[in-house]
């Protein structure tokens, strides 16, 4: 069984401070770490390969930096990785396109794995996108997949109702945050994966298109959040007391 | 042309909204998409489409795969620069398949669609909450795509007339095959209507306990409970219609008192639009009260009982 996992590098979006004055977030020296749900995607890829044997391999469009993230996912139990420098300007359209030029190139795969968003930009979009340029089906939002010889099962959550479908491979499936617990690697993981490749891979080597993308962003505006504040504490009766007086004075106690 | 596609009526009636604005500015038409069923075809055209198509289809239940290669026909058929997709999960599958294919630009999300520079711009909430992104599209196609709640559908207008045109439209074959599809565990609230919400978080020991919450919903007259992402995702304690934030629902109640919750940026994207925030936590450091208008710091076992009185004897 060949398996994909798409695995971004993000900022950790908890560690994201805002500018006092712009009350715009300040995005450089926020802490990096691989977005949650592609660990999800990962741990489910592991699972399928305990059972059906098979080679699981990385796919990171990122900045060089992003291998340190990598190397984690190497020390889980993915067997090689390949990251892409994006060119300077890339949007989805081009980035997508550079993940499904990068699957064609290593030329087979069963399973594709990513997941259902990612957690700086959640647009939940990349995995339907190289679901499209390679021509295949997709499974979204999956819960549970259980995967046979020669199909796969899952489970869509769609929050009001869930769908259970069925699909031969190759197939992509993004995966929700509570399909597994990811594994943390054991130290004798952590030291076996050092010997494991990442390869770089030039954006040349996976396109010979040339990728113009379709959107500009314009601008990263604040959100200012004006809040009153106001915490009551020490006694108890007294808080609760304060507490609802200001309720009816703001007028919600109708 | 402006293109409105979603699987929900009521989406598809808050978009046409949107769609006739920018067609306003445009000088193009609006068409409204539906896949299959033709019941509210009328309705669209009361609401703001200059041309329904209905697209007869064999498939009754959604694969993104086919409604894509549908859409895709219709694009080729009536030159559509601007397409816009409701955005639940169907939608969400649906535009990004549909962008790939087009090899379009597509925004998910949207809160703010409108025309700047010539250029059709978007506004939406990235990095969990902590800023919106502005972007403006390069070229079309342009698909974007916008939640529930975001416009309201424009009043009933009997003399808008327009076309229905009902077609077989080419579509992919899916080698997918839905099994079963089965209705989750929903208690049929609706937080996003909800003028006042009592939400609960981990802080609660166990789910017996949520009746504390309830109760208080009730004094206030709201009886609607919310929660955070554990509480449903993970504890299963409520169904899933109760999940307010990020990735559950987004709620904008006149008050909203968040108990036991520590007030992750995630949870915080879901409702912080809300007039007014209460927040009950034991730690005095949790992140909610940053975010709170009114907070106190207490066991909520303790508090939640008292404040339940507290307001019952208010409000007499
Ligand atoms: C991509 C992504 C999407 C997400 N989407 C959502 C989302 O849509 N909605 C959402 O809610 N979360 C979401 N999350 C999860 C989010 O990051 C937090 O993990 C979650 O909101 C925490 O839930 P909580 O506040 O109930 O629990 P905790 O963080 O465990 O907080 C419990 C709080 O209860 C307090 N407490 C404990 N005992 C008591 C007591 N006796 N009395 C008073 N207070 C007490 C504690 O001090 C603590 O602050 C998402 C995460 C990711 C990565
Ligand atoms: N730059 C990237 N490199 C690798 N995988 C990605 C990248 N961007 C997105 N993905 C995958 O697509 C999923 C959805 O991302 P998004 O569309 O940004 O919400 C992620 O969870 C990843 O699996």
């Amino acid at each position: 069984m060949n398996i994909i996992v798409c695995a971004k590098q993000v900022v950790d979006v908890a560690e994201i401070k805002v500018d006092s004055s712009t009350k715009k977030p300040i995005l450089v020296g926020v802490p990096q770490k691989i977005s949650d749900m592609d660990k999800n995607a990962l741990e489910e890829a592991i699972k399928v390969k305990e059972k059906h044997g098979g080679k699981i391999t990385i796919l990171t469009v990122g900045a060089p930096d992003a291998k340190e993230r990598m190397k984690e996912l190497l020390a889980m139990g993915a067997d090689e990785g390949v990251l892409i420098p994006p060119p300077e300007h890339a949007d989805y359209h081009v980035i997508a396109h550079l993940l499904a030029g990068a699957m064609k190139k290593i030329g087979s795969y069963d399973i594709i794995f990513c997941g259902e968003a990612s957690i700086d930009m959640f647009s939940g979009q990349m995995g339907p996108r190289i679901a499209g340029l390679l021509n295949i089906p997709q499974i979204t939002y999956a819960q549970q997949v259980t995967v046979e010889q020669n199909k796969v099962v899952a489970e869509r959550n769609l929050g009001e109702k869930a769908v259970i479908i069925e699909s031969p491979f190759p197939v992509l499936i993004t995966v929700t945050k509570e399909i597994n617990q990811p594994r943390l690697p054991s130290l004798m993981a952590i030291l076996a994966s050092s010997s494991k490749p990442i390869h770089e891979w030039p954006a040349t080597d996976v396109t010979t298109e040339a990728l113009v993308p379709k959107l500009q962003t314009m601008d990263i505006k604040g959100i200012p959040m004006q809040r009153k504040n106001i915490i009551y504490q020490n006694d108890l009766d007294q808080s609760v007391g304060k507490l609802v007086d200001e309720l009816a004075k703001v007028g919600v106690l109708r | 042309m402006v293109l409105v596609y979603s699987d929900e009526k009521k989406l598809t009636l808050e978009l046409l909204n949107i769609a006739r604005e920018l067609a306003l500015e445009l000088h193009k038409k609006v068409i409204a998409v539906a896949i299959g069923h033709d019941e509210h075809a009328t309705e669209y055209l009361e609401h703001g489409a200059d041309l329904v198509i209905v697209a007869e289809t064999p498939q009754h239940q959604f694969k993104a795969e086919e409604y894509t290669s549908i859409l895709q026909s219709i694009m080729k058929e009536h030159r559509n620069e601007i397409v816009l997709i409701g955005s639940n999960k169907n939608g969400k599958e649906l535009a990004g398949r549909l962008a790939s294919k087009l090899d379009a630009g597509c925004v998910m999300d949207c809160t703010k669609v409108y025309i700047h520079d010539k250029k059709l711009t978007t506004e939406r909430i990235v990095y969990s909450g902590n800023a919106i992104a502005v972007e403006q599209f390069t070229s079309p196609p342009q698909i974007v795509t916008i939640p529930s709640k975001v416009f309201d559908p424009l009043p009933k207008n009997p003399n808008h007339k327009g076309e229905i045109i009902k077609k077989k439209f080419d579509s992919e074959h899916s080698p997918s095959k839905i099994l079963k599809v089965q209705e989750m565990k929903s208690e049929g609230v609706n937080v996003e209507d909800a003028q006042i919400i009592v939400s609960c978080g981990r802080g609660f020991k166990k789910k017996e306990d949520i009746k504390l919450v309830s109760e208080l919903a009730d004094v206030l007259k709201g009886r609607t409970v919310g929660c955070s992402r554990p509480i449903a995702a993970d504890l299963k304690w409520l169904s899933e219609d109760h999940w307010i934030g990020l990735s559950g629902h987004k709620v904008k109640p006149k008050l909203y008192v968040a108990c036991g919750i520590s007030g992750q940026i995630q949870h915080i994207a879901g409702m912080r639009d809300s007039g007014v925030i209460v927040a009950i936590n034991k730690d005095p450091e949790a992140l909610i009260f940053k975010s709170a208008d009114y907070g106190i710091v207490g066991d909520l076992y303790e508090v939640l009982p008292k404040l339940t009185s507290a307001i019952k004897e208010k409000m007499g």
